[in-house]
């Protein structure tokens, strides 16, 4: 804190730092070293004090048993105001330290509390800029800025983390630092906006997997919460008492659908804080930019450069109702470390599949979506598979319980039938949905692949974003005639999968695909096929 | 499979070395020891269990012996590798089989490592990754000195040919 005198003229050395910022002399020069917003200060106090006094209520009652009321209150008032003082003292020094600069070359942040750290990125591989703001953070009109590379290596070293500077601030950094001097020009009659939303896509929220996945969720913490007051026994009997006088199958339904109905309203709860003020948009630099957020407002870019192509996502209860998901297939995003249920990716949430089409089309620049394109059917042999996969999955646990049955007791072989005959065709069904999922094609320049029935994906992907093949192919796999094609990409998941395609008719379509990459390898198959000594 | 055109994968030009075979054969039988000797040992100290523990020893054993006398020469028929001009081409595998194309502009890294096992063997294995985080191509049971060259050819190779890798 003693250079506060050298900082107010603008020629300050950094604290212990033989890197000084010498072009700093004239003020308002975009290279000149830059501060975080001083009311960063006050944001983190009104937390922490928020955290210091729901913690000292209870203290305070705690302490009340064994002295008087007030004598308690004072000396944990006390220890609150020397803990929010040590606080402040921290805090301003943490904000005196930090100091970043976006140069021509790089973008640098100087921070650290005790131990001054120094941080640059080149900023030609910056590929990220995103902006979050709490609740708190939006009132003061402040946001945290994240500038990243994209790179998996060594985790939050790709990453400068400015906590806080105004909005204003962070709108300039991110036009700034993803705004190619390269870029292409757009027409500027353009509308930049590729999709609002539209408050009608919430009917897709309940049908989601999180709303089961969260109905169980409430079911278990208030057992949890139950558990910690040594109350659970005294739960569970008065839900017992509730269902005095119906059967057990009837109270476990009531119970599933009460679960079923917290979670769905829990989804909607979420989708909307997720959700709403949601806006795809282009920006002229080249970016694509997704905000959103009720409470907490997010702000995603992902330059389009490092696009690599979309994959449309349709889980099962979404599908239902005729509705898609749009990810984005790129380079170096990373999922957030923060919060696990925003994937950064998500372009645009579940809606109409003519919208979710559209939206693929207009981000990928094509005039069709790629994912919209008929793809080519793989052979039947795929299909054999998965309904023998499926009644496997189905009959073993079966044959367990019919030798259980005949060991033990023959009640056993009655459970066996009857969910050998519920499970059996449930099981062909989803076999063959599995089956009429599967698809390869080219659309333009994307290779698109398609699988799945629980979670159905349409990948399309930049043929030029391929940088390499995997042909799998197992024993089974091997005396069916078919073969599992993988194209490895820099972007999204890495590896993109075409399950089961035909063995000639995928290699076919590989070389097809990405040309001069598989075919050096490809021989024809002899008319009169000697079997191969290998196999 | 029966079409006019139909096509299939070549399998690539060179095979590993033969002191493969024993290497891969001495790092089954290790692999099988360690349990198979710790379940014997548990079973001679443990007396009211000895029946089941060497039992699952000798079940241990036998398998791993049946594997070390059958996989090792399939994998030498099927781990085959070939470096052309413009890609690597790696087959590897037995009841899955694998065949990875990584083309020369894609190539970020190329390693060679060697463990205890193989420098024993005189053998390494080289790595080649691409930017992809599933694309990583290795050829395991080269001679020593072939690995050596064939990654000092890649990385010279890799860096004459234009590409960002990505």
């Amino acid at each position: 804190m003693s250079e506060t005198a050298d900082e107010a003229t603008g020629t300050a050395p950094g604290p212990a730092t033989g890197t000084a910022p010498r072009a700093a002399t004239d003020g308002n020069r975009d290279s000149d070293w830059l501060r975080l917003d001083p009311r960063t200060v006050l944001v983190r106090v009104v937390l922490f004090g928020g955290v210091l006094v729901g913690a000292a209520l209870p203290v305070i009652f705690a302490l009340a048993g064994r002295r008087p009321l007030w004598q308690a209150a004072l000396w944990v008032a006390a220890g609150v105001t020397l803990a929010l003082l040590a606080d402040i003292a921290a805090e301003t020094v943490r904000l005196r330290r930090t100091r970043y600069r976006i140069g021509t070359e790089r973008a640098e942040l100087h921070t650290g509390l005790v131990v001054v750290q120094r941080r640059s990125l080149a900023r030609e591989r910056i590929r990220s800029v995103d902006l979050t703001a709490n609740p708190l953070q939006r009132v003061l009109g402040l946001v945290k800025v994240r500038i990243g590379t994209g790179e998996h290596t060594g985790g939050s070293e790709s990453t400068l983390e400015l906590d806080l500077v105004t909005r204003a601030e962070g709108e300039r950094l991110r036009h700034e630092l993803l705004t190619r001097s390269a870029a292409t020009p757009e027409a500027p009659d353009h509308d930049p906006s590729l999709a609002t939303l539209d408050p009608r896509w919430i009917r897709y929220a309940p049908v989601s997997f999180l709303a089961p996945a969260l109905g169980g969720a409430a079911a278990g913490a208030v057992m949890q919460v139950s558990e910690w007051f040594g109350a659970q026994g005294e739960v569970i009997d008065w839900i017992g008492d509730r269902f005095q006088d119906v059967s057990i199958p009837w109270m476990i339904l009531v119970l599933v659908l009460l679960a079923t109905v917290a979670g769905a309203v829990g989804a909607l709860g979420l989708w909307v804080e997720m959700w709403w003020n949601y806006r795809l948009e282009r920006e002229s630099g080249g970016t694509l930019r997704v905000s959103r957020g009720l409470f907490t407002a997010r702000s995603v870019s992902i330059e389009e450069r490092r696009l690599r192509g979309i994959e449309l996502v349709e889980p099962l209860g979404v599908r239902a109702f005729g509705a898609a998901r749009v990810d984005a297939v790129a380079t170096g995003l990373v999922k957030d470390d923060e919060d696990k249920h925003t994937d950064l990716k998500t372009l645009l949430p579940a809606a109409e599949r003519a919208v979710a089409d559209r939206v693929a089309a207009q981000v990928l620049r094509e005039p069709e979506p790629p994912t919209g394109a008929p793809l080519a059917a793989h052979p039947r042999a795929a299909r054999t598979r998965r309904v023998r996969w499926a009644l496997g999955s189905v009959l073993v646990p079966v044959a367990v319980l019919v030798l259980l049955g005949l060991l033990l007791t023959p009640v056993l072989l009655y459970v066996a039938a009857g969910c050998a005959a519920v499970l059996c065709p449930v099981a062909v069904l989803f076999a063959l949905d599995a089956y009429r999922a599967l698809g390869h094609g080219v659309s333009g320049a994307y290779l698109v692949t398609r699988s799945g029935t629980v979670r159905r994906a349409t990948v399309a992907l930049q043929r030029s974003g391929v940088i390499g093949w995997t042909v799998k192919q197992s024993y089974f796999q091997r005396r069916a005639g078919v073969l599992t094609l993988t194209a490895t990409t820099a972007a999204g998941a890495g590896a993109y999968d075409i399950l089961d395609a035909g063995q000639s008719q995928g290699l076919t379509f590989a070389a097809g695909a990405v040309p001069d990459l598989l075919t050096p390898f490809l021989e024809p198959v002899p008319t009169t096929e000697a079997r191969s000594t290998e196999g | 499979m029966t079409g006019e055109n139909a096509v299939r994968l070549r399998p690539p030009r060179n095979a590993v070395d033969e002191r493969a075979v024993a290497w891969w054969r001495s790092r089954l039988l290790a692999t099988t020891a360690v349990p198979a000797v710790v379940l014997g040992l548990l079973g001679a100290l443990i007396g009211p269990a000895r029946f089941w523990l060497l039992v699952s020893a000798g079940a241990v054993a036998a398998l791993g012996l049946t594997c070390t006398a059958f996989f090792p020469a399939w994998w030498f028929r099927v781990h085959r590798w070939e470096v052309t001009e413009d890609a690597v081409y790696v087959r590897t595998g037995a009841l899955w089989q694998e065949w990875r194309i990584a083309p020369m502009s894609r190539i970020q890294t190329v390693d060679t490592s060697r463990g205890p096992l193989e420098q024993g063997f005189r053998l390494a294995t080289v790595t080649v990754t691409t930017a992809s985080s599933k694309g990583a191509i290795r050829i395991e049971g080269l001679d020593h000195e072939l690995a050596a060259e064939l990654a000092e050819r890649l990385t010279v190779i890799t860096q004459a040919t234009p590409g960002d890798a990505t």
